[in-house]
């Protein structure tokens, strides 16, 4: 059905009118030209596409846009407005990704993580990334990447 | 150019320069280099002898380096500008990357086979030295002052003995080209780099982080339409009839243009729509071959063998054998599977196309594009901006020839991405293969001779260096074509380190069952055939890192070792896992990898390059198979084709050999080939059996642990 559907999207309201069944990751790019989420496989099977949806990690390519009408989205475009986010910043320095490919969706599967859990252990950070693909195998630094913005953020101060 | 002249120091150079002894014209800048180069290199092309081809210093004092290369992930990026700001005297910070764009670059034949550093980095280096001896010669003249009395730090030229007199780079070139050349230019030793060699945050680490590095599917024009292309359910099937109405109803625009059927629409979520309402028929493929049967199908078809490397006496080293070894491996198709799937953009303003693609090969990309519209080669701009993953997989971009053909019938910007299905469909797989190897062992448990043939993948790595004395390689068919019709039932192409995985496993896994039977520790016996000094030097420095205590396997342990060479690095790994024999599920456990590559520009980046082999490695040896039937690719998506996750990940350790005085050599694809023997040697030595095929799933180790009860 067409219509328009607003939600707050980097803490910016937002609004489109479009067919709400289209999916999010599609309107971010293709409507409010966000292309920093990206597509991988359209069967939230990879997790390139990932954005928070409240606070939650969210699979884009498979989340229709009526399902976010009055919701708080953020994609990696709204992370750390002002500077590096301390994930991102961990990212760089741990050169924790090769194409980048998979990185937004990376960093923000993280965010939501240390949302949830701010100190996590090692196997906790490898059980919550399991769903994401990354090809170049940046795995180890990923994870090494996630500990240390852990370390370096205190809790609440996502 | 010769030792003495490389190690001529730089002062003693300039002061060489300051005498005005140089006469203008352009230097080979390959053969400025291939002095300083081992032999075992692939086979180099030529480049620019003009260094205003590779570099150029702005009136800002920024400087540009330019590289028909691609940024796939490697890191050639940071590379590249750690070696200008080197050679350059500039500040790491100041130096801006363009790489693959045909209209601003030298020419590249394309970014693969570990070529970066050891063909287009000598070249660079060359250029910039060339740069900056022209520059100090300029700010010679312009401060009246012989150059031997000048320095130079950060693109600012100073009087050493007056610091307050001074001129920079940019103030002497004005953003222009610099006309000047000179002959012979000594590179800097690299002892006395500070710049290469040490780390430095990657030059793409900021757009990567931040989400606003652009990918060939980030690009946004006025007016632009996403293609989607009417495909085939199977290799061989023919479009028989094609009912367009109700996706025209819905919006689309279509396209039929010859083999090209394909709809338009502004969004692109909504052109998967209408391609999804095209009702098209195609004919059945004809009945063909599956991955069951395919490894009879390849020894069938296969073309007669070619010799890839023969040594002594094959009759006299079966006469001296006391036992015999024979086994066959075998390894089935794997996809490339980048995250990013083949995407373009086309744009054709005022009679030039412009398409961002990626790609690995931009410049092989341009003539396809030229013909396909018509146009000649310089109305065509391919630019890969930062590409997704290609691991030979973008070694071509038939998808900038589908959206450039698009942007033309349609009158507009077109972009094409391709799905997941797609990109598996289209894949050009690492074939799949058979190798048989027969092996003799004297009494004394010394190989006698070996016999390795290899059809299906290849002969890169099929030749062996230990140290036997007769010996022969054999191989027939492989990644490069040439493969009779209908051999490999759709297209084949490199994967990273082509053949060399599949010839690895087969060399590396035999060599453990040798020392099997001649009841010696793995470790051991190798050595006991090895006298290349760079080979003995990895294995050693890995099982030190490792903690390797000898063992005649299997031990039950789970430890594993294997070793290779590729485009003339040396890599040793050892792995340590654990098998459970009731599931067949492997967990590596832990993974030390010795690299010898020569000196290395960038070692953080280095490190990564082999964690990134060791990790994707683990998928074509414990999971990744293409499975298909009569043309018919059955894996669309990462449901049914695994790759390598989080959980899979061991502990990494990497050991880069500290070779200052050797050439510089690729190291994206070495460590990946060890990785499927590593981990066959660490199963047997854990479980007591043999895995003789790719992948070494869990039904297939369970099946072996059957049969062995």
């Amino acid at each position: 059905m067409q219509r328009i559907i607003s939600f707050t999207l980097n803490g910016k309201p937002a609004s489109v009118k479009v067919d709400d069944e289209r999916a999010l990751l599609w309107v971010l790019r293709s409507d409010l030209g966000l292309t920093g989420t990206k597509f991988g496989c359209g069967e939230a099977l990879c997790g390139a596409c990932t954005v928070i949806v409240d606070k939650q990690a969210v699979r884009s390519c498979s989340t229709p846009v009526k399902d976010v009408a009055g919701r708080q989205v953020i994609t990696i475009e709204g992370l750390g407005q002002n500077g590096l986010h301390a994930i991102q910043q961990a990212f760089l320095e741990h050169h924790a990704f090769q194409c980048g490919y998979c990185t937004p969706g990376m960093i923000l599967t993280a965010y939501a993580l240390l949302l949830k859990s701010p100190q996590p252990t090692h196997d906790e950070i490898v059980q919550h990334m399991d769903d994401n693909l990354c090809r170049c195998g940046a795995h180890v630094r990923i994870v090494d990447a996630i500990q240390d913005a852990a370390r370096g953020v205190k809790a609440g101060a996502l | 150019m010769t030792q003495t002249e490389l190690n001529l120091s730089r002062r003693g150079f300039m002061a060489a320069a300051g005498a005005g002894l140089f006469v203008f014209f352009g230097v080979d800048r390959v053969r400025a280099c291939q002095e300083q180069e081992p032999a075992r290199l692939p086979q180099r092309v030529n480049m620019p002898a003009d260094l205003n081809a590779y570099l150029r210093i702005g009136a800002d004092g920024r400087v540009s380096c330019f590289s028909g290369k691609v940024e796939l992930g490697q890191g050639v990026m940071t590379a590249l500008a750690e070696l200008l700001a080197e050679e350059l005297d500039v500040d790491y910070s100041s130096v801006d990357v363009v790489l693959g764009d045909t209209d601003q670059c030298p020419y590249d034949m394309g970014t693969f086979g570990s070529m970066c550093m050891p063909i287009f980095g000598p070249a660079l280096r060359a250029a910039a030295a060339e740069a900056r001896a022209v520059l100090l010669q300029m700010a010679a003249e312009r401060l009246h002052v012989p150059a031997d009395q000048l320095r130079v730090h950060a693109g600012v030229v100073t009087v050493a003995s007056a610091p307050g007199q001074r001129v920079t780079y940019a103030e002497l070139v004005e953003g222009k080209r610099i006309e000047r050349h000179l002959a012979n230019v000594p590179l800097k030793p690299v002892k006395d780099f500070t710049i290469a060699a040490h780390a430095a945050t990657r030059k793409d680490a900021l757009d990567k982080v931040t989400g606003k590095g652009k990918y060939a599917a980030d690009f946004t024009l006025p007016g632009l339409l996403h293609g989607r292309v009417v495909r085939p359910p199977a290799h061989g099937s023919k479009l028989i009839s094609a009912d367009t109405g109700a996706a025209e109803k819905f919006g689309a625009q279509i396209v039929r243009e010859g083999d090209l059927l394909a709809v338009l629409h502004e969004r692109p979520d909504l052109a998967d729509r209408a391609l999804g309402l095209v009702n098209a028929q195609f004919d059945p493929p004809p009945a063909s071959v599956n991955d069951q049967t395919i490894f009879d199908h390849l020894l069938k078809t296969a073309p007669p063998s070619r010799p890839a490397g023969a040594v002594g006496d094959m009759a006299a080293g079966e006469k001296a054998a006391a036992t015999i070894v024979e086994m066959t491996y075998l390894n089935s198709y794997v996809a490339h599977a980048p995250l990013e799937t083949h995407s373009a953009t086309a744009s054709i303003e005022n009679g030039k196309a412009t398409v961002w693609v990626s790609t690995q090969a931009p410049f092989s990309i341009r003539p396809q594009v030229a013909q396909a519209l018509g146009f000649t080669q310089q109305n065509v701009r391919i630019v890969a901006p930062y590409v997704g993953g290609g691991f030979g997989g973008k070694s071509n971009g038939p998808q900038a020839v589908e959206a450039a053909r698009l942007a033309k019938a349609a009158g507009k910007p077109v972009q094409v991405i391709w799905n997941r299905a797609e990109e598996f469909f289209y894949d050009t797989f690492r074939p799949a293969a058979v190798v048989k190897i027969r092996a003799g062992l004297t009494r004394d448990g010394k190989i006698s001779f070996w016999d390795f043939n290899v059809v299906g993948a290849g002969e890169r790595e099929a030749d062996t260096f230990y140290d036997i004395p007769n010996h022969r390689a054999l191989s027939a068919g492989g990644w490069q074509g040439g493969n009779p019709p209908g051999m490999h039932p759709f297209g084949v192409g490199a994967w990273r380190a082509p053949s060399a995985n599949t010839n690895s496993f087969a060399r590396e896994s035999h060599m453990d069952s040798m020392a099997a039977q001649a009841g010696a520790d793995p470790l051991e016996f190798r050595l006991k055939h090895l006298s290349d000094v760079r080979m003995r030097r990895v294995l050693e420095a890995a099982a030190k890192q490792f903690g390797w205590k000898p063992a005649k396997a299997p031990s039950g342990r789970g430890v594993g070792v294997a070793c290779g060479v590729y485009s003339g690095a040396c890599v040793a790994t050892m792995a340590e896992v654990s098998v459970n024999r009731s599931t067949g599920h492997v967990q590596v456990k832990r993974i030390v990898s010795a690299l010898d590559v020569g000196w290395v520009v960038n070692p953080d980046g280095m490190r990564q390059q082999m964690e990134g082999c060791l990790t994707m490695g683990l998928g074509y040896a414990l999971t990744e198979e293409v499975h298909f039937n009569n043309g018919e690719v059955l894996d669309r998506n990462f449901g049914s084709y695994e790759i390598p996750r989080f959980s899979w990940i061991p502990k990494i350790d990497t050991i880069l050999m500290d070779n200052p005085g050797a050439a510089p050599l690729g190291g994206g694809e070495p460590p990946i080939i060890t990785v499927g023997a590593v981990i066959a040697n660490a199963i047997y030595d854990a479980a007591s059996v043999r895995m003789l095929q790719l992948p070494m799933t869990p039904e297939r180790i369970v099946a072996a642990l059957k049969k062995k009860a």
